[in-house]
């Protein structure tokens, strides 16, 4: 079973976009080490011969009709937006200053 | 006058359609109740008041003009803040959501618009559903109506404190891993679990959507059912709902009021809920059910579901998974708070960083961090591929289990309602109340909760937990209707009358004795 060190645990929060505290990535570190030795119990029964299961009722090929429907306005849309320009979402900058 | 915050919907629903009673004076009830006792209890974070006496106004004018309505037209209902509602905040009990306000219904909210219901407001939540105690709420816990230093269950402890409190007759909840089933259990309340797919979960804010299910939170099995009438059906909005005609619940929990409902049913015991760490006053209560049942000529057969051991850690890989990958919504452009960064350039992704940090809480960064893990290149196959394989060895549990007996029982949570604190700094402690509740989840098997007996020991609800086949809801409603006819003529009463009478804040003394 590998260790999770700080170092993963601050790479993983980097990955998931939060910014952590030097004190949350010290308590998540020891949490998630006995959560993930706890979990890793589901490899003693997953042989190669299970099928995996990602859905508990299997449906395929779902359509709609492709009809045009009511949708929301630009004014619904946007109403819930930290910040706007005009009919748009306003967003900090994409790229870095490099 | 009758007291209408103690009737049930049923009841309600009756007074209301002979016209004895006015919605707005049902409405209004509730409202003042609400005022009353919600200081301590805090089931809601949104009570919408005047909105509330108007869509009642508007149904008692309809009704007068001599309109048909539907059964629980005009009847109260408080509505779990995980579903999006565009006249009321909806934020999921997180800080990151807060004040947003929706520009849709979620579908089960619009259908219990259309079919006249009265909305209170909004029950609180642990954050974005995740918890057991509703101690992991950005805006605090609900208590207890039982004991207000205890834990309402989670995460719908609002909506069955909402309903265990009489500050409403129903409400929705969701139900992930055991969050409505659960707190029914601590708090003396009811609660379904529906077949996944058998009721919407367009604009409910998704925690896990291989697992998530709206359901019905109710006093009674009957109003569970005929609440699940409204909200259940095919949403061509919901990808994963399913196209099946569904029989009347209604009926079906009727149908379990007759004589002899409960003989010949085979009533299978799982043998692995029923074991150690279970406290005893509930180990007590569920045998002496088990012997009523068999009374009542029930047949009681031991089943084995040897994959259940590991369901609890299955599913604290493949909730955590999932929900890493839908709270990536939460990026602070579209809905929500935006937070900059202390120093430093403001770039989308610093600003995304910075918002997350502040706008969710520890349990959810947690989760979220688990699920990054469980998916990361070089862990998935050991990890969230195991985890999908156990989920495959629960279905086979379940298909046999079902291949012997008609409906599975269980106690619905291994112990009484704990008290506040008691398990917030140990996740695995807290990870382990739902280990009754799991199972039905991964496997999309439909659930019900409903209070079997106060514990002995400390005199708080216990409560059994009945599953079925897929698809089999009604056959549910049916058992659970009979079981609860059958305890409650036993006890010569309903659980909740039991409670103890909540004190109303100060400025409602005047009305003590009422209840």
């Amino acid at each position: 079973m590998p260790e999770i060190t700080a170092e993963q645990v601050a790479h993983l929060a980097h990955l998931a976009r939060i910014d952590l505290s030097q004190d949350e990535i010290t308590s998540l570190t020891a949490e998630l080490g006995q959560i993930v030795e706890a979990v890793a119990k589901v490899q003693e029964v997953a042989t190669p011969d299970v099928a995996a299961t990602s859905h508990p009722i299997p449906l395929s090929n779902v359509f709609r009709p492709d009809t045009v429907v009511e949708s929301l306005t630009v004014e619904q849309a946007l109403s819930g937006a930290p910040d706007r320009d005009g009919d748009k979402f306003k967003v900090p900058a994409i790229l870095d200053e490099e | 006058m009758t007291d209408l915050i103690r009737l049930s919907a049923n009841d309600l629903s009756g007074l209301l359609a002979d016209r004895s009673i006015s919605s707005v004076e049902a409405t209004t009830a509730h409202l003042d109740h609400i005022d009353a006792v919600d200081g301590d209890v805090h089931a809601f974070l949104h009570v919408a008041r005047d909105a509330a006496l108007q869509t009642a106004a508007d149904i008692d004018a309809r009704r007068a003009s001599g309109e048909p309505l539907g059964p629980l037209a005009g009847v109260p209902i408080a509505i779990k803040d995980v579903l999006a509602t565009k006249d009321m905040p909806s934020t999921s009990g997180s800080k990151i959501l807060e004040g947003w306000i929706p520009p849709y219904d979620a579908t089960v909210v619009a259908r219990l618009r259309a079919a006249d219901l009265v909305p209170l407001g909004k029950t609180n939540m642990d954050e974005f559903a995740m918890g057991s105690s509703t101690e992991h709420s950005a805006y605090g816990p609900t208590r207890n109506p039982w004991d207000l230093e205890r834990i309402p269950g989670g995460s719908g402890g609002g909506s069955a404190a909402a309903v265990s409190a009489f500050e409403a007759p129903l409400a929705l909840g969701s139900d992930t891993g055991g969050s409505i089933r659960q707190p029914a259990a601590v708090t003396g309340s009811v609660g379904v679990k529906p077949t996944y797919g058998g009721v919407s979960r367009y604009g409910a804010i998704a925690l896990a959507s291989s697992l998530d299910q709206v359901g019905p939170v109710s006093r009674s099995v009957l109003d569970a059912a005929m609440l699940h009438d409204v909200i259940g059906g095919h949403d061509p909005l919901d990808s994963t709902s399913l196209t099946d005609a569904w029989p009347s619940m209604t009926q079906a929990a009727r149908a379990g009021f007759e004589d002899g409902a409960l003989k010949g049913v085979r009533v299978g015991v799982v043998k692995e809920l029923n074991g150690s760490g279970f406290q005893p006053g509930v180990k007590q209560r569920f045998d002496e059910t088990l012997a009523l049942l068999e009374g009542a000529g029930a047949e009681i057969i031991e089943v084995s579901a040897p994959n259940f051991e590991y369901a609890v850690a299955a599913y604290y890989l493949i909730l955590p998974a999932e929900a890493s990958s839908n709270l990536a919504r939460f990026d602070s452009v579209r809905f929500g708070i935006r937070v900059n960064p202390e120093d430093g350039p403001l770039t989308s992704e610093r600003v995304m960083a910075a918002t997350r940090e502040a706008g969710f809480g520890p349990e959810v960064k947690r989760r979220i961090i688990l699920g990054t893990y469980a998916l990361s290149a070089g862990y998935y196959d050991a990890y969230y591929g195991s985890a999908q394989k156990v989920r495959t060895l629960i279905q086979r549990d379940f298909d046999a289990a079902f291949a012997q007996a008609d409906v599975l029982v269980s106690p619905a949570a291994p112990t009484t309602a704990f008290k506040f604190g008691e398990k917030l700094d140990d996740p695995m402690a807290m990870y382990l109340n739902d280990i009754t509740t799991i199972p039905a989840n991964l496997a999309g098997v439909p659930g019900l909760g409903l209070p079997m007996g106060l514990a002995p020991e400390d005199g708080l609800p216990v409560g059994l937990q009945v599953m079925a086949p897929a698809r089999a809801d009604a056959r549910l409603y049916t058992f659970g209707a009979a079981v609860e006819q059958l305890l409650e003529s036993t006890w010569g009463h309903t659980m909740l009358s039991q409670a103890p009478v909540l004190a109303p804040n100060e400025m409602f003394a005047s009305e003590e004795g009422v209840v």
